[in-house]
This record gives structure tokens, sequence and C-alpha cells, in this order.
């Protein structure tokens, strides 16, 4: 069977060969992320989940996150979920940790944007 | 006047790495102007991960790379004055802005490197025929509402053209619950990375339509309808092969147009295919002293490439400042046979880089730099395809070999 590579832009093309679920080779692949890949699609097919959340008092209103480690494909709708109800409070800082092991995926929510406090919150703060 | 030794124009991630590469050169008196209120340009609004690979060896979200770009100036003294719009250029470098903060100014640069970015092809560049309603979107401005603002454009959503934006809004709407119809395809070939195809489309079972466009929107205030018909080998819709979606909102991504309206009116010789002006290796342009890079050079399809652009521009910026920049002898270059374009197209003799793109998606074939009839290097590559940019080195000693102008050809090889 042929897979495309989803690791990089360059996308290679796979092709892997299957004895009764088992993989016996796997060729085309440019670097050795391409093996890891070929796996995990066969046997787990995992990916990456970004979204954005709600930011309250922040200098923006949304910021982006991801989650920290690609997380089983069927899990993404149940992550998605998580997402959709968080709302959190500025400052947010690049890498904070939202929600440990999100929707049970073993990957953790983290910011992949700081967010500053609104001037004027700030202001009144002090 | 203020004069300023280099004015950038721009806070992506070109005009990022384009100061802090004329930094690291030795320039002191550097000032960014970008129009928007932070800086990272078009990077704030891709939250997707796959940016940095190249740059920072890890796999980055849009906004995560600009925020490391602007980092790595915090030790710099480059002023970046953000909320400012630049209006035009003279040839002599006097840029006019003007912003809430200091109203209309005139400044005048010794060198100014135009970072300006792209912008998208909207509908009235396709024709599309039909209701002139709303919920017709290019699939940028979608994806800022979405990703900045946190508003959904629409529930059932049709997207016309597979260019990677297009791709990437198709799964982003897919994960915020809206249903993504189909994706059509003008073109029998996707202009988008494999990768996206895989992983945007494939992923949530989203049909893509190749061959396909758009012929009529139907909706009185909102979009109700859009019709895709399939078209032939020139492009024509084809009749009896009309399928009707019923969807709330279309998103185009047909294509981006580097930005260069103050470069052109300044007189800078544009370059008809790329729509950037036309540069040399340092990426300085045909006005003395005006450098362009990143998107507002050509369209690049991975930001790390913009990276890279950046701080070759940046060098030559600083070159040109400190009078080290040498203009010798130079030879033109031309794209032929299935190349789409090649850059620069001003090479001196000297160790550079030749960046292409293909037209058609090609496989086995020779990629040829010839000065007048004479072969100076071929390169043999398994498979080229339109939407990666591919590119060739050539050194100093070979170019002392040309008598001519230099093509790039790209044939079948045998």
């Amino acid at each position: 069977m042929e897979l495309t590579c989803i690791t990089c832009p360059k996308g290679c093309t796979l092709t892997i060969e299957l004895k009764e679920g088992k993989i016996l080779s796997i060729q085309g692949n440019g670097c050795p992320r391409g093996i890891q890949y070929a796996e995990n699609e066969i046997l787990h097919p995992v990916r990456m989940v970004t979204s954005t959340i709600q930011v309250i008092h922040g200098i923006h209103d949304r910021c982006p996150v991801m989650t920290s480690k690609p997380v089983a494909k069927e899990k993404i709708f149940e992550v998605m979920k998580e997402i959709h109800s968080l709302k959190v409070e500025a400052p947010v800082f690049v890498r904070d940790v939202f929600i440990h092991d999100v929707a049970q995926s073993g990957a953790d929510l983290i910011a992949t944007r700081s967010v500053q406090l609104e001037s004027s919150f700030s202001n009144e703060k002090k | 006047m203020k004069t300023v030794d280099l004015v950038i124009v721009g806070a992506g991630a070109g005009g990022l790495s384009a100061a802090l590469a004329a930094w690291n050169a030795g320039i002191r008196d550097i000032l960014i102007l970008e129009k928007e209120n932070d800086t990272g340009g078009i990077l704030n609004q891709c939250i997707h991960t796959g940016f940095g690979l190249h740059t920072f060896k890890e796999e980055l979200s849009g906004p995560e790379y600009a925020e490391r770009c602007a980092m790595m100036l915090k030790d710099t003294d480059v002023n970046i004055q953000c909320g400012t719009m630049v209006l035009s250029m003279t040839k002599d470098k006097i840029l006019t802005c003007s912003s809430a903060e200091h109203g209309l100014e005139k400044i005048q640069a010794r060198a100014v490197v135009f970072a300006s970015g792209c912008r998208e092809r909207s509908r009235g560049a396709i024709q599309i025929p039909g209701s002139r309603c709303a919920g017709i979107l290019t699939a940028g401005t979608a994806q800022r509402y979405l990703n900045i603002d946190g508003w959904m454009c629409g529930k059932r959503v049709l997207i016309l053209g597979s260019g990677d934006i297009g791709l990437i809004m198709a799964r982003r709407m897919t994960l915020e619950g809206a249903k993504v119809v189909a994706v059509a395809e003008l073109m029998p070939y996707s202009n988008g990375l494999p990768r996206n195809i895989k992983q945007c489309l494939d992923d949530f079972g989203i049909p893509l339509y190749l061959s396909h466009t758009i012929t009529q929107i139907e909706g009185k205030h909102r979009v109700s309808a859009a019709v895709l018909s399939q078209v032939d080998e020139h492009l024509q819709p084809i009749k009896n092969t009309e399928k009707r979606f019923e969807v709330d909102a279309v998103l185009l991504s047909v294509g981006l147009i580097p930005e260069n309206t103050i470069l052109e009116e300044a007189g800078a010789l544009i370059h008809p295919k790329t729509r950037g002006p036309v540069v040399d290796e340092q990426c300085m342009t045909s006005l003395d002293g005006v450098f362009a890079c990143g998107n507002s050079l050509h369209v690049h399809d991975l930001v790390d490439f913009v990276y890279a652009e950046g701080q070759r521009c940046g060098q030559g910026a600083a070159a040109y400042l400190t009078q080290s920049l040498k203009q010798e002898k130079c030879v033109q270059v031309g794209a032929a046979g299935n190349v789409s374009y090649v850059l620069p197209q001003i090479l001196h003799f000297c160790d550079a880089k030749l960046f292409f793109r293909v037209k058609t998606p090609m496989k086995n074939c020779a990629v040829v730099l010839k000065s007048g009839t004479k072969e100076l290097k071929k390169m043999k590559k398994i498979s080229l395809l339109p939407s990666v940019m591919e590119e060739i080195t050539v050194t100093k000693e070979l170019l002392e070999q040309c008598e001519d102008d230099l093509t790039l050809e790209v044939t079948s090889w045998n």
C-alpha cells in the first residue's frame, strides 16, 4: 500500500509491504521520521490537534492551542469538545498547560502564544 | 524629516528576519513599520502546527513561530512601530506613512526592505457568476475571523481552490463543527501540499473535485447554494455536469498575489510571472537600495524559506549600507520549458542559490541550467510539483564560464 507522509511539507510517498497486518518493509521515506509515521499510521494513526480558546481580559480575544503531542485520530473530536468548553484569563504565556491529559489522550493542551493582560485591567488591579 | 538607515516595511517572518540579519551585520539604526497592532504578520492566524522544522528544528504553530522571531530581536535596539501604514515611497526612498500615534509622517531611509506579504485573489479576479450575496469570503479572511476573532463564517461550506489555505480551512471549519461539503479545484491537480490533502481532506472524508469550478451562486441576502461544473481541457465548464450543493458559505482559495503596489508606483520593475519585483541574489530590486523578501517577492510554501530569504535580504541591505555590496558583472536568469519562474532574475558572479517552480507536475525530469546553448549544470529530479519550490545552487566558478544570459529549464530525463 502507499501512504503520503504528513510529517513535513516534503510529503514523501511511502510504499509499505504488509502481510497479515504486519509491516514487512517501508520504502520511499526521505528521513527516519517517515518510518515512524508509517508504523503509526498503520497500527494506530495519530494527529496533532490545534484550535483556539477564549481569553478574557487579554489584548487578544483568542489564544491558539495545540496538543503537546499527536493524539489518537479517534480522539480528535473529544479533544475539540474539551477545547470548546474552556475559557481562560489573561495573562497567558506560550507553552502554558491548560488541560493535563486532555480527553484521556495522553497529551496536554498547551498555549502556542502569549496573551498579555489588557492595559485597562492591569491598571485597575494596581 | 526623520532619517533612518534601514526601514523595513512589515513585521512578519520576512521583515523580522531581515531586521535581525541587518542588526547582526552591524546596522544599528533600523525601523520596522507594521500596519497591524502586533508583530508576526500572517503567522498569527496560522494556528496549525508544522512551522519551524528548518529554522528552529521544532514543529511550532504560526503564532509561536512569530513569537520566537520577535524574541530574537529583544536584545537589539531595532525599533518596531506598529499600527503604521506605509502609503507611498519615492525613488529617493522617502516613505510617507500614517499612524494614529504620529499622524502623517515622512521618513527618509538610506535603504528599504519591503516585506509586505501578499494578498488573496478574490471573487472579482475569477469572475464567478451568480448572486452577489453575503457569505462569500477568501479562505484567509475566514481564517482570520475564526482564529483571531473567534467567529465562524458558516455551517455548511464549499471551498473553491485547493491551495494550502483552502485545505487547512477545510479541516479547521470541520473541527469547529461545520460541514465542508466539498473542495473544488479548477486544475486537474491540487495546488496544495500532498500532506495537506491527506491530513485535511482524506482524514475527514471531504471530497476533492479536480477539474471543477463554481458556475453559479444562489442566494438572496446570504448564500443558499453553489453549483459546481466539471471543466474540459481548456478549463471551460462542461454542460450537464452540474452538481448543486446547499451551503451558507463559500470560501475562495484561488491564489495569492505579492503585495507590491508601493514598489510598483515607485518605479520598481515587476516580474509578470511572480508579480513581485525583479531582484538580484541579495534581494535588491531595480531601485537602488530598495530590497524585497518574503511573500511580497514571490509566494512561498514554507515560512522557513521566507525566514531564510529575509536573512539574505537583511544581509544584502546591510552590505549596501556599508558599501560592501559589489556591483560587478551580472547575468540575467530566465525560465524556459516547464519552469514557471526562477529567482533571482539577476545574478552577480558569486555563489548563489536559484529558486524555481514548475508549471505542471512532472516525473523523472532534468533540471538544466544553460548559458546561451552551453549546458552549465544538469540535475535529475524524480518528481516536481507546482506546489513545491525547488532550488539549484550555482558557484562563482560556474558562472565565470558563462558568456550569455542564463536559462533554467526542465525537460524529461533521457
